[in-house]
């Protein structure tokens, strides 16, 4: 029972070591050991470009502190007269909006990467092992679905959120986001790679297709369904046309439609907009932070399946 | 974490040996049939929550929007009546229809370019193997994170004709200071370099990947036979990230044909409609003009055109494959 059940476990190292390495920070770069004129031209570009990259995100940090009027005085300088202040933080704050959209999006970004994940699983399992009448056909319309852009459909889906009761809903923002054909695809091709052996063992043992999905299967698949749900949960979070269009009560907007909302009332306050944005990106960069390895190693196994 | 893995499952198969013989004896012989019809249902049940859904909000809707392109159904729920094709034939003498569409093809074409080469030498860059690894991915990553609401925010402020630091850069070194984004000449061009800087990040990733599953005797083997670092990114990288390339110009190029959060939120495709996307003309026309079936037509001119250049682009693909095989 146990030679077999290691023997193709073995063989499963490929595809996860492989995938480790995505996340991986170095090790396998070629030519690391020269560090000629190249490199140091090298090192040069690469610095002008993240500073580049980094600056707008310090140009808005630095705005975020200033006053309101040190935000709109001519000409604009990194260090304010009047110095750094956090009015702008307080003043957004005081509105009251952001930790209402900040739960709202933390809320449906999770039930969406939840159903997703959970829905995209059964139905990869049921195409890769199983057997049963019409599958072909759910099959190919499940991958040609992929070609279909969402935003094609956002009248009949609002049309439909209307007769469903759903407008200014949390199940109206989160149903129509919670099918991802791509990732059906992805997680159908990693099943595809996981010996059968691995579970023919079991059953010859007596243990159900459920069972051995959820004992042998899943915990095999740890790595993907976290690549799987990191890219729905990104996508989710930043999802702004299909929130924007279902909801309209603002104790129901997202974290994105909410900043919109707040752009247009507020449109000369410059500092707190700022302030506003940086609130808005500091959560999912938290996240990042803790989690950059996994998060880097889910985009570059599901990147190609997805968006 | 791979030893755990391995071990896991064996044991639970161990485990569940115990529990197996009462179940076997009642629904064993489904079991072992495989194709009979336990599994028929046991499929199902499996692809039911999924299909579902997909039912519910992608088939669905995908048959009702074609139905609704050939009536004439407001918002309000008036003019529900078939129209026939009136709709899209409105919709092609629409002007309005053909300058959002020439915007959004101009802005895939100008936008997919730099988020592939920039992605690309990036990609390269960072995978020489330089210290400091995750401060390169961080940096050109973080942008992907944002929401576009934010983006956007940053990007004004930036953009802004007499408190943006980019025109105090260009004031200080003596060159003209346009107006950006309301400057119909430039406003296409800001918003392309918003959403290179936005989502670059994620093409840089798929890069790096790909780089790092090169084989190292590659370039062990081109070094013995005395092939300097050129001409091992000549010789080997490039030819290797051949279907990468591929595949991320399709992604990209897709991507980038159904742009709108940033437009929008940063011109509201403005000045003069210069930049207004046709995306957001299907939002418009459906929810500021409050013109269902009228917006569903221009739909599915759309939809039509992502299949045609989406069938277009994997046959020239998988030509390139073929071809590079013989």
């Amino acid at each position: 029972m146990t030679a077999p059940a290691v023997a193709p476990g073995s063989g499963l190292r490929a595809p996860t070591a492989e995938k480790g390495r995505g996340g991986g920070s170095h090790g396998h770069a070629p030519g690391k050991q020269r560090f000629g004129v190249m490199g140091v031209v090298s090192i040069g570009i690469l610095v002008v470009l993240a500073v580049l990259w980094l600056l707008p995100f310090l140009w808005s940090l630095a705005t975020s502190f200033k006053s309101e009027a040190d935000a709109a005085a001519t000409p604009q300088t990194w260090l304010p007269d009047g110095g750094f202040t956090l009015q702008a933080y307080r003043a957004i704050l005081d509105q009251g909006n952001i930790p209402t959209w900040l739960f709202n999006s933390l809320f449906t970004s999770i039930v969406i990467t939840l159903i997703v994940v959970a829905t995209s699983a059964l139905v990869a399992y049921a195409f890769s092992r199983l057997d049963f009448r019409g599958k072909k056909w759910l099959w190919v319309a499940t991958i040609a679905s992929i070609i279909i852009p969402p935003q094609v459909l956002i009248v009949p889906l609002f049309y439909q959120m209307l007769a469903f009761d759903m407008v200014d809903t949390y199940w109206g923002i989160i149903l129509p986001q919670a099918i991802a054909p791509a990732m059906v695809f992805v997680l159908k091709k990693f099943f595809d790679q996981v010996p059968i052996e691995l579970e023919d063992a079991a059953r010859v043992d007596g243990a159900g297709r459920i069972r051995v999905f959820f004992t042998i299967l899943l915990p095999l698949s740890r790595p993907i369904l976290g690549a799987v749900s990191i890219f729905v949960f990104i996508g989710a979070w930043n999802n702004f046309l299909w929130p924007f269009i279902v909801t309209n009560d603002a104790s129901l907007l997202t974290l994105p439609v909410g900043l919109q909302t707040i752009k247009s009332a507020y449109g000369i306050q410059y500092a707190q907009n700022m302030a506003a944005a940086i609130l808005a990106a500091l959560p999912l960069i938290l996240v990042f932070l803790f989690f950059q390895r996994q998060i880097i190693k889910g985009i570059s196994t599901t990147g190609f399946g997805g968006q | 974490m791979t030893t755990t893995t391995v071990t896991n499952p064996a044991a639970t198969a161990d485990r569940s040996q115990a529990t197996a013989g009462d179940r076997a004896g009642s629904r064993g012989p489904a079991r072992k049939r495989p194709g009979g019809h336990g599994e028929n249902r046991i499929g199902w049940g499996f692809a039911a929550p999924f299909t579902i859904l997909f039912a519910l909000f992608l088939v669905w809707p995908l048959l009702h929007g074609l139905y609704l392109s050939f009536t004439g159904q407001s918002l309000t729920g008036q003019g529900g009546e078939l129209v026939g094709v009136a709709n899209y034939a409105e919709a092609f003498a629409d002007a309005a229809m053909w300058r959002s569409m020439l915007n959004t093809f101009w802005f895939t074409l100008l936008s997919t370019v730099p988020l592939v080469v920039v992605a690309l030498v990036l990609a390269l860059l960072v995978n020489t193997g330089l210290p400091g690894q995750w401060l390169w991915r961080l940096s050109f990553f973080l942008p992907y994170l944002l929401a576009s609401t934010v983006v956007s925010l940053f990007w004004i402020q930036l953009y802004s004709p007499t408190l943006g630091p980019i025109n105090t850069v260009l004031a200080t070194v003596g060159l003209p200071q346009p107006a950006w984004l309301q400057d119909p000449d430039t406003a296409m061009i800001a918003v392309v370099v918003t959403t290179v800087w936005w989502t670059v990040g994620f093409n840089f990733l798929l890069y790096l990947a790909a780089l790092q599953n090169i084989p190292d005797q590659q370039y062990e083997a081109a070094s013995l036979d005395g092939a300097g670092r050129w001409r091992s990114l000549w010789s080997i990288t490039v030819p290797q990230l051949g279907p990468t390339t591929g595949l991320i110009v399709i992604l990209q190029v897709l991507a980038s044909l159904k742009v709108f959060d940033q437009i929008y939120q940063m011109t509201n495709g403005g000045p003069a409609g210069t930049t207004r996307s046709t995306v957001q003309y299907i939002f418009e026309s459906g929810f500021t003009g409050y013109r269902f079936g009228y917006s569903s037509a221009i739909s599915y001119i759309f939809f039509a055109v992502i299949v045609v250049i989406s069938i277009a682009q994997f046959s020239i693909s998988a030509r390139n494959r073929k071809g590079a095989q013989r």
